[in-house]
């Protein structure tokens, strides 16, 4: 298989440096790498689990709105973003596959490359205090 | 392929007896076959290629791994861009902003250069690359993009005997944990991928990155290892740092041999050094 472009092996060198967790994705949403944060909220270690299909992670989380409802997964930052190719940004819920749930703001970007091309999509969860 | 190495020193040329073993001029390399000429990067290197090594041939393909001045400084002093009998095609990373002739005219222009890029008498072609493939004279070429300040690329050049790859600056370690030994993860890693000889970045000691990372430079580990990654067959180590003597540089080299594991061979690029492939 080739190397991935260098606009990903760059995404993917900062998300290492970064506190908080990171998602990468195709352009396809299968999730090609996440880091050590990252790895604390999918309770999975990339090591281990290497690159999941999006049909695998997608199902770890469930995602849920500011009143318990569930979100189509259209509404979701880093969905909208593989979809349009631009950022997007939300505050919702996430509950685990062990019923946990947690207060999060994503933020998603695409990466597009010096050329122009569409790469995939970056994913960062913060955790969000509740008043 | 003949190939030959006309400059490898990295940042600024460096001229004196304490560098005259390896070399002072910047990079460039030719790749020959039969009468025709594949020039590589601009550096001061390029111009020694006229009397007895101007190039037969009508057509030159100059390729540039990126527009550092250390890269193209040579350009202005490259003979046959002057031949109005010459077919010159010079071949460059694309930018998302600039074209290839508004970048270079930055140099080949006053108050830097006399002559104006568009005044040159050869008769000029300009072709912007990224990831690419393309063909000059007998070769293939495949270029991409790696880690590098600014747009850079690194060259793949096939005939039907032999692959050698040109990556003089690159950064492959960049990030908290250095390279990623993953081989879809590592800059680079199409253009080496079983290459006869691999001619890359090597300006720094461990000490030195320490204080340089993000400057688009690799220790000579960091050389071994990609080169061992992609399994080449053997490694040039180039871009001699200009404050590296040619003492610093052997005593660099040792040292690192004393250390290192299981590696392709390798040895100190050397100006002058010529390979028949």
């Amino acid at each position: 298989m080739p190397a991935y472009e260098i606009e990903i092996i760059l995404n993917r060198q900062l998300a290492d440096c970064l506190s908080i967790p990171v998602f990468i994705t195709d352009i396809a949403g299968n999730l090609i790498f996440y880091n050590e944060p990252a790895e604390q909220m999918l309770a999975k270690r990339f090591e281990e689990t290497g690159e999941m299909p999006v049909e695998e992670w997608s199902t770890i989380f469930k995602p849920l709105d500011e009143d318990g409802r569930p979100l189509a997964p259209e509404e979701l930052p880093l969905v909208r973003t593989l979809s349009d190719e631009h950022p997007h940004h939300k505050n919702f819920q996430i509950e685990s596959l062990k019923g946990e749930k947690l207060n999060i703001s994503v933020t998603s970007y695409p990466i597009i490359s010096r050329a122009g091309k569409f790469l995939g999509g970056v994913a960062i969860f913060w955790k969000r205090r509740m008043q | 392929m003949k190939i030959k190495l006309w400059g490898v020193r990295g940042s600024i040329a460096t001229t004196g007896p304490d560098t005259e073993f390896y070399g002072g001029n910047t990079s460039c390399a030719t790749v020959a076959y039969g009468d025709y000429v594949l020039v590589l990067d601009g550096g001061t290197g390029i111009r020694q290629l006229t009397g007895s090594f101007y190039p037969a041939a009508k057509r030159i393909d100059v390729l540039l791994t990126h527009l550092h001045l250390d890269h193209i400084q040579g350009l202005g002093f490259f003979s046959p861009l002057f031949d109005v009998t010459k077919e010159i095609h010079i071949w460059g990373p694309a930018s998302s902003s600039q074209s290839l002739f508004s970048r270079l005219s930055r140099y080949l222009s006053p108050p830097l250069f006399p002559v104006l890029l568009r005044d040159l008498p050869c008769k000029l072609h300009l072709h912007e690359i990224g990831n690419s493939q393309f063909e000059a004279g007998p070769f293939k070429i495949l270029s991409n993009y790696i880690i590098h300040p600014g747009p850079t690329v690194g060259y793949r050049i096939i005939d039907k005997n032999a692959v050698f790859t040109f990556i003089p600056d690159h950064e492959p370690a960049l990030g908290e944990k250095g390279i990623i030994k993953e081989k879809k993860w590592v800059s680079g890693y199409d253009l080496a991928e079983g290459a006869d000889i691999l001619l890359h970045d090597s300006q720094y000691t461990e000490e030195e990155y320490t204080h340089r990372k993000g400057w688009g430079h690799s220790t000579i580990n960091d050389a071994c290892l990609f080169g061992s990654l992609a399994e080449v067959k053997k490694i040039l180590l180039a871009h001699h740092d200009p404050s590296h003597s040619d003492t610093f540089l052997d005593d660099m080299f040792s040292s690192f041999k004393k250390s290192a594991g299981d590696i392709p061979p390798a040895v100190l690029a050397k100006e002058g050094l010529e390979i028949d492939l």
